[in-house]
């Protein structure tokens, strides 16, 4: 959050109820941040009637009275967008939480304002432009280095008007120095502030056509995203939302990633922190931390930041697209942002919709979705961001608002299954309610990147698993030694299909990342089998010799090699010898 | 201190008094009935004009000729490490006939959200000496690990076990370690009878010198359970980062809490939220759930085991549901395996500890720990399903295989879970009696498990599936 020393009208608090506070004698205008009480708490303007204003207060309002002042500073919540971004984790209104923790101690106090990137850190500025260029709103005047993954590019802000370079400065700068200067007088400094609410401008939006690769079976192989699109993953508790997106942020090969933790679990979030500059990024070979930008606000921190931290996490990462990056956002929960919407509405006493949540309900996942995207930028490059929701329904139950609202608008739904989290197949993403709306379109990339039969193995494992769906219901009536010979097999391969392929284990050394080259091989090696038994059963070996050859179970050990070509290599000529020993 | 004596409404717990001077919100109120009793209460709202106070030992006997006074600060509990040992009310106030408490520090019971820079992440292995616990749902410290139990079932007997049986291993406990354990226990609405049962085992283990005790009975006023907890976490809180304990919390029952937390939502006119508790439930809870944990450089740490009945054995209930959906797991009590006699009866399929990966394995507990584990887990599930199906088809129906995933289940049930309340396994015995059962299983069913333990620890008849010999045992 930027901090701004200018207060334009000051009033007096009139109510408080939690976190929402009125006063009177405040001109405002909407989403004005004021400061509130004698601590001078930061708030938000929510609603203008008359002479009370409505603020919605981002710290905890105990102790506060009527009677203590408000002070406006007319401008809306900011973030502070330039280099220190990354490799820093915030709180929901981008206070950097170790800034906190200096000033506070372990637990979190109130009334410390602390801006969002080090205002007064030096960085090594290498100019791309030099006096007498032309440069537009969006064009890149020079670099940074802001880890050992990311070269940040400074913009001419969007909101400027562009001229001629009059000057260049390199070298170190604090992120208020000007490094260029145009000839109509604009700065341009490393340091911008942009207000979350608002979407950075862009020049246009494409159909994505590249897939968000995963590093997950499951995802990349049946349900894939985009790089720019969107997926929700619902799920009742303990179903593996948060690790599924861990996972993404782990392994998926985005530049940037923007994880939100909003509303979730304080040690998730002190995992990520313990855990990531540990782990390397598959993509840079460097620590996943040097691209990765944390936003933390935690269950038990205030509700109007729950609110906020979503935006705050959103126009982070459409300033990494604007540099030309793909990045990669993920959320969890977003219904813990809707319930915090539901709650300020609610003491607000609005009209409540369904589920007890605001009408507005709909309108705002939409505007947060829509955000997400592949762009030409301002300059005419291309840069993404993917969005991955987590939404937790109650009683994980679809039919709610917030799923329902979700599902009208994201393009890939990974379903969580709380039957296959219970008997520990993970990821639990329900093969047959699951759908990417983006598969055909990413079609063309798998085909020329990763082996050109890939839309083939993806549906002949997809009809393998509707049959197995089918056969089962017969199975629950009559038992599986009822069924024909060759349905017997069929369950037989579709097993191998849900433990060797769909099932990944995310603590695995090896499994947590699966390369698509992988999954494709894993993929294929059960589509061997699948042949040379029924090749087999065709020539008249027994059902039950067929299903016992000991090769077989092997296909589930693929998973876990870190050399799984060789393996694969004589895991199916094994296979294809033993079959055929059978007739 | 300025007096008031303009109370204009009374509602269920909530009284509306008009004041001429500005009240903090959340500040605390006393408030004396004509009759000399003192209550105690909470500001909800505040406006310039008046404020609305939630009471917490009920309204009875309050009305316009009351006076209220605002005490000007928020609620706070003395906390010293002298209240181990101590019995006290709902309230924080000693109802055990001992000294004065003479307070170390006295603190917001609220407390603040401990910033997650600061955590550190809970890793360290708590032996239960329970196997389904131990083995598939291991606890760690620092963590938040709820019981979901219903009516009738032996959830005190768990919680005790748990207490009575906690350890932490020499060899995973940090070295030269001399922090000592704690219980804090806080009842909220419980029965006399339930209460008794923990302090009757506290006293008789000698436990209750190294625990408080906060005693809500189900006759004291519910909207004092709102605090009950509050003050229990508090003085955990204290214990563990002030003076270094390992602190084991238990609240029961959080059904009563939150019971108390709907009544003063009905009271206040609120929208309410899934059926008919308030729309900032879960925020509330994870206030309090999430006051456990470690942080960095500090000996002691906070694990919590909140018990709940669920309404109706439905785990769907906000109450388990938003629970779940904050606590680092949980642990089921089913019915069915309560009416089988299994002690204790953990449906380990719907149970969960989100923590267990970290403090599991090689030099922990033993390498085989995570797979044997996914394991009893897959093969359990699939016992299930297939007794489900044997009750439609019959057992004769089933193949060979199926036959020993049947056997399998029964073993597992009949072994591994019921051990009875007052055995108390190491974590080896737990493996040991795991590979017994899944030796059932022929051996290239154990898919999850990595080879070289296979060779290591199996012990089942290598013979794969078509064996007739091994068929006709099966089904003798
Ligand atoms: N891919 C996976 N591999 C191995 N284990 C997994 C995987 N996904 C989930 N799990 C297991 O499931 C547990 C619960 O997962 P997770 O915490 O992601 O659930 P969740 O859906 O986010 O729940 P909540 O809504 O309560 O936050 C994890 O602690 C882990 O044990
Ligand atoms: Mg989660």
């Amino acid at each position: 959050m930027s901090q701004t020393d200018t207060v334009t009208d000051t009033g007096e608090i009139a109510s408080v109820s939690g976190p929402v506070v009125t006063a009177t004698g405040l001109t405002a205008q909407m989403n004005d941040v004021v400061y509130v009480g004698d601590e001078g708490l930061m708030g938000e303007v929510i609603e203008i009637e008359g002479d009370t204003t409505t603020i919605q207060v981002y710290e905890e309002t105990s102790g506060i009275s009527p009677g203590q002042p408000v002070e406006n500073t007319g401008e809306p919540l900011t973030v502070d967008l330039g280099p220190g971004v990354l490799d820093t984790i915030y709180d929901g209104v981008q206070r950097p939480l170790d800034v906190l923790e200096d000033e506070m101690g372990a637990f979190l106090d109130r009334g410390v304002d602390s801006p969002g990137i080090d205002l007064e850190a030096s960085w090594d500025f290498s100019p791309t432009v030099s006096a007498g260029d032309v440069v537009e709103p969006g064009d890149v005047v020079g670099t940074v280095p802001e880890t050992v993954s990311i070269e940040h590019k400074v913009l001419v802000p969007p909101d400027f008007e562009g001229g001629e370079v009059v000057e260049v400065n390199d070298g170190e700068h604090t992120v208020t120095e000007p490094v260029a200067v145009l000839d109509n007088g604009e700065e341009v400094t490393m340091h911008q502030e942009w207000p979350v609410r608002q979407a950075r401008p862009s020049e246009e939006k494409f159909t994505p056509t590249e897939p968000l690769i995963t590093g997950q079976r499951v995802q990349d192989g049946l349900f894939p995203i985009a790089k720019g699109g969107t997926a929700a993953i619902p799920g009742p508790f303990g179903s593996g939302k948060t690790v599924t997106q861990q996972q993404l942020a782990k392994w998926s090969d985005a530049d940037i990633v923007v994880y939100i933790g909003c509303g979730e679990r304080g040690n998730e979030m002190t995992e990520v922190i313990e855990d990531f500059p540990d782990l390397t990024d598959p993509k840079s070979g460097n620590p996943l931390m040097a691209r990765t930008t944390l936003i933390a606000n935690t269950s038990n921190m205030p509700v109007a930041a729950r609110e906020s931290c979503i935006y705050t996490g959103i126009t982070i990462a459409e300033f990494y697209r604007d540099m030309g990056y793909d990045v990669a956002l993920m959320a969890d929960s977003t219904s813990r942002w809707a319930e915090a919407m539901r709650e300020i509405s609610s003491r607000l006493e609005e009209m409540p919709g369904e589920g007890g949540y605001p009408a507005y309900l709909a309108a705002r996942l939409a505007q947060f979705y829509e955000r997400a995207g592949r762009f030409e930028t301002l300059r005419g490059e291309e840069g993404s961001v993917s969005v991955v929701g987590a939404v937790s329904p109650p009683g994980g139950d679809f039919s709610e608002p917030v799923t329902q609202n979700t599902l009208r608008i994201v393009k890939t739904f990974w379903a969580l299954d709380a039957d296959l989290a219970e008997s520990r197949h993970f990821p639990s993403i329900n093969w047959t309610e699951s759908y990417s709306l983006y598969k055909d379109q990413l079609d063309p990339w798998f085909e020329e990147n990763v082996a050109p039969d890939w839309p083939e193995e993806r549906q002949w494992a997809v009809d393998v698993l509707d049959e197995e769906d089918e056969l089962q219901e017969i199975v629950q009536l009559v038992g599986r030694d009822a069924l024909p010979d060759d349905q017997r097999l069929t369950l037989d391969v579709a097993r191998y299909l849900r433990e060797a392929f769909l099932q990944q284990d995310a603590f695995h050394d090896v499994d947590t990342f699966s390369p698509p080259e992988k999954t494709y091989e894993i993929l294929t090696a059960i589509h061997t089998y699948n042949d040379e038994a029924f090749a087999a059963l065709e020539a008249g070996a027994p059902i039950e010799e067929i299903t016992s050859i000991d090769a077989a179970p092997r296909l589930n050990r693929i998973a876990t090699q870190e050399e799984y070509e060789e393996y694969v290599e004589e895991l199916e000529a094994e296979i294809t010898e033993q079959l055929q020993a059978l007739y | 201190m300025k007096e008031y004596q303009t109370i204009t409404e009374v509602s269920g717990p909530l009284v509306y008094v008009e004041t001429d001077e500005p009240i903090g919100y959340d500040e605390i109120v006393e408030i004396e009935t004509p009759s000399g009793e003192v209550k105690r209460g909470q500001v909800l709202e505040t406006a310039e004009s008046y404020v609305a106070i939630q009471v917490f030992e009920g309204t009875e006997g309050v009305g316009q000729d009351a006076s209220v006074r605002f005490l000007g600060e928020t609620l706070k509990l003395p906390v010293t490490e002298d209240l181990l040992g101590r019995v006290l009310d709902g309230s924080g106030n000693p109802i055990d006939g001992g000294p004065e408490i003479v307070p170390d520090e006295r603190r917001d019971i609220v407390g603040a959200a401990i910033n997650p820079t600061a955590r550190e992440y809970p890793e360290e292995f708590i032996q239960t000496g329970i196997s389904a616990i131990d083995g598939m749902n291991t606890l760690v410290r620092g963590q938040k690990l709820p019981i979901f139990s219903a009516s009738g079932l032996p959830h005190s007997e768990l919680a005790l076990q748990i207490a009575r049986q906690a350890s932490v291993p020499e060899d995973v406990a940090d070295e030269g370690e001399e922090t000592e354990f704690a219980v804090v226990f806080a009842g909220m609405g419980i029965t006399q009878e339930e209460a008794n049962e923990f302090m009757d085992d506290f006293e008789r283990t000698g436990a209750l010198e190294r625990s408080v005790v906060f005693l809500n009975l189900a006759d004291d006023p519910a909207v004092e359970r709102t605090v009950t907890p509050r003050m229990a976490l508090t003085t955990a809180e204290y214990l563990a980062f002030e003076e270094g304990y390992h602190v084991l919390t238990i609240l029961t029952d959080m059904t009563n809490y939150c019971e108390a937390l709907r009544e003063i939502g009905a009271a206040r006119e609120e929208v309410p939220g899934r059926r008919g508790y308030p729309g900032y439930m879960y925020t509330d809870l994870a206030q309090l759930y999430e006051r456990a944990g470690r942080l960095q450089g500090e000996e002691g740490s906070v694990t919590q085991i909140p018990i709940l009945t669920m309404p109706g054995d439905d785990d769907t209930h906000p109450i388990p549901d938003l629970t779940g959906y904050i606590t680092e797991g949980q642990i089921m009590l089913g019915r069915e395996l309560n009416s089988q006699g299994v002690e204790p009866p953990i449906d380990v399929l719907p149970s969960l500890s989100r923590l267990m990966d970290d403090g599991i394995g090689e030099g922990v507990t033993r390498a085989d720990h995570s797979g044997v584990s996914d394991q009893l887990f897959a093969s359990y599930a699939e016992g299930k399903d297939l007794r489900d199906l044997v009750n439609i088809v019959g057992r004769e129906a089933l193949d060979e295989r199926d036959n020993k995933v049947l056997d399998f289940a029964e073993a597992f049930e009949g072994e591994f879970v019921d051990q009875g309340f007052h055995t108390n396994r190491d974590v080896e015995d737990t493996l040991d009696i795991a590979w017994d059962v899944l030796s059932i299983l022929p051996k290239n069913e154990l898919s999850r498990i990595d080879e070289e333990f296979i060779e290591e620890y199996y012990e089942g008849d290598e013979s794969v599936a078509g064996d007739e010999t091994e068929t006709e045992e099966a089904e003798a």
